[in-house]
């Protein structure tokens, strides 16, 4: 009898906890258009796979009258779950209870449970809804924030992490999602920021909305700080079920190989691309043409771009595809495409993930804000990035390939394993106009008409050396392959590389120009 | 796999623009980032342009002043910071366009030199 009763009151013990800041507050948060933390874990997560702990945490503040106080599991909910099987490791912060402020027991919580992702080696994912520290904390406050950060780094490339900003994430909070992989954002919920529109008017004069300053939509177009972008929290949990897919649980693991299909029909790989280097297409066709199911879960879709980035499938195995966009910016490389390119391609490294770079630019974007904005060290970043990169690398040359880019996007001398270009390739040190008016610059300005003299230098050059065979001739270029050839032999390149194994020089770490 | 609207590259045909590379001319269509990037402006010592938003809380000087190269001009206040704006170059001042009490966006000429 008297287990019955105690086991009632863990019965209550566990309602009261779930209602978290209470009625009031759950109506404040749903009013905006936001769900309660643990609902947003039952949405994620596969149906009652879902367990909490530190359920009946609570904090030990005295500063302030905090002591009176009850903070149901001091604003966060912890646990483990599983997504489409996989196990996982979640937090995710309750706004209802005191704003989702970040005490000392609230990033005690957080932190078990990234120890406990680290130590089992299962993806973490963070649903952040905070206004931030918690003042009457202290310093305990940013003691814990740190103790977070430090976890993040160390975690890094050893399991996926991921993001979720499902509210305000403002000042040092931020930079928990920054350190971790993939970042998710939701039209009018997400807000992140280091100093906020009050701070700024104070300071600056400057007067900007929340929305305007760090909303969704800046993450995902302006800054590059986030990943995906969805217009409800519906549709970003099918956007992270959909990410996992592709990923390993740990980097000592592959992606779990699925889903093996034909590209649709639809997409005519040898229809898409443009005879003259001049006009623009949607590389995104050329992926779909050559991934499975033509399914491809494209990554910052709306920011630099002018560089494609994402994962496909190739006979059920996930790759990661790197590829020029000469639909925005001609395909160019520049400070961000470079910043989005680099990242990337350490992602799929530190995964085990095979990158497949397609290649088509003109080559740097010109100007005097690119210079100043440090696209030299930034560039670097994809020198570095396909350099040390050791998973297959497979790169496919469509058209263009000029100058310093040929060399950034996943060349031979970077050592790709396998370089294929098609016949309209074009690999050489600057396009045909630029190269004409330097080499012949003399014959042209002394020609008794300049612009026809021009224009057959253009042509002889063109003839000479825009094409892939100058290239292959040496050995840059393993084959050229017709368009429809492309699947076919990227998908044995994959398979001859399965067991690729190459190690770099022993060193603590590189310095990457960061 | 829902296909989010994209400013740019998700219309069913963007306009062209054109963009010059190394000598060619590609067309392809541009990014608000790059649409919207500043162009650059030689810096001009004649003119003493505020490099951060404040408030200016002295006048050290007036038109028809001389000074010479490090002389205190203005006290602009900003991010809570007393920031002397010293004269780059030596010079007789051609106009003073700030007074005590002015909020000023970053790039405002505060003095311009004759």
């Amino acid at each position: 009898m008297a287990l019955k009763k105690q086991i009632q009151e863990l019965h209550k013990r566990r309602e009261e906890v779930q209602m978290g800041g209470g009625e009031k507050a759950i109506e404040k948060q749903e009013a905006m258009g936001k769900m309660t933390a643990r609902n947003r874990i039952n949405a994620l997560l596969d149906k009652d796979s879902f367990q909490e702990y530190d359920m009946f945490v609570l904090h030990e503040a005295r500063d302030f009258d905090m002591a009176k106080k009850v903070l149901h599991g001091d604003g966060v909910v912890i646990g483990t779950g599983n997504i489409s099987g996989q196990s996982v490791c979640i937090f995710a912060q309750d706004f209802t209870v005191a704003g989702g402020s970040l005490g000392l027991m609230h990033s005690r919580k957080i932190t078990k449970i990234m120890d406990h992702s680290l130590k089992m080696k299962v993806p973490l994912i963070g649903i952040n809804d905070s206004g931030g520290a918690r003042i009457q904390e202290g310093v305990n406050s940013l003691a814990g924030y740190g103790e977070i950060f430090f976890r993040n780094t160390l975690s890094s490339g050893v399991i996926p992490q991921i993001s979720v900003i499902l509210g305000p994430c403002a000042g040092g909070a931020v930079y928990s999602p920054a350190l971790t992989d993939f970042v998710f954002v939701v039209e009018h919920i997400s807000k992140m920021f280091i100093t906020g529109p009050e701070v700024i008017k104070t300071v600056l004069g400057e007067e900007i909305s929340m929305e305007d300053l760090g909303g969704a939509r800046v993450h995902s177009e302006i800054t590059g700080s986030a990943h995906f972008f969805a217009e409800n929290e519906h549709e970003c949990f099918e956007q992270i079920k959909k990410l996992l897919s592709f990923l390993p649980a740990n980097n000592d693991k592959k992606s779990v190989k699925c889903c093996a299909k034909p590209p649709q029909s639809t997409y005519k790989i040898g229809d898409i691309v443009p005879d003259d280097p001049a006009m623009p297409y949607d590389v995104r066709d050329v992926i779909r043409a050559i991934v499975d199911d033509s399914d491809f879960f494209e990554i910052q879709k709306n920011w630099a771009a002018n560089m494609v980035i994402g994962f496909g499938r190739m006979n059920g195995e996930t790759c990661g595809f790197v590829c020029n966009q000469p639909l925005v910016l001609a395909g160019v490389l520049d400070v961000d495409s470079s910043d989005k390119a680099a990242r990337f391609i350490r992602y799929c490294d530190a995964f085990n993930i095979p990158i497949i770079t397609l290649v088509d630019l003109p080559g740097y974007l010109p100007g005097v804000d690119q210079e100043h904005a440090g696209v030299i060290r930034h560039g670097a970043k994809i020198l570095y990035a396909y350099s040390e990169a050791t998973v297959p690398k497979l790169t496919v040359i469509l058209r263009k390939a000029y100058g310093g880019g040929y060399i950034a996007m996943g060349s031979r001398h970077l050592r790709a394993d396998f370089v294929f270009a098609w016949p309209t390739a074009e690999v050489a040190v600057m396009g045909p106009e630029g190269a004409a008016n330097i080499i012949f610059r003399k014959e042209i300005s002394e020609a008794e008409n300049p612009e026809e003299m021009r224009q057959q230098k253009v042509k002889e050059y063109k003839e000479k050396f825009a094409n892939p065979y100058v290239a292959a001739s040496k050995g840059y270029i393993d084959s050229v392959i017709a368009p429809e050839e492309t699947r076919n032999i990227l998908l044995h390149a994959i398979e001859v590389s399965g067991e690729k194994s190459v190690s770099l020089p022993p060193k603590k770490h590189g310095i990457p120009p960061f | 796999m829902n296909h989010h609207k994209s400013v740019h590259i998700r219309d069913e045909k963007p306009e062209l623009k054109k963009l010059i590379i190394q000598g060619t001319t590609y067309f392809t269509t541009y990014t608000r980032k790059f649409e919207n990037r500043r162009t650059w402006l030689k810096p001009d010592v004649k003119r003493i342009v505020s490099f951060i938003p404040g408030t200016i809380r002295q006048v050290l000087v007036k038109a028809g002043d001389t000074v010479k190269a490090g002389d205190k001009l203005l006290v602009l206040e900003a991010m809570k910071m007393m920031n002397t704006i010293q004269a780059p170059v030596g010079g007789k001042i051609k106009s003073v366009l700030v007074r005590e009490g002015d909020r000023l966006p970053r790039g405002s000429v505060m003095i311009e030199f004759e």
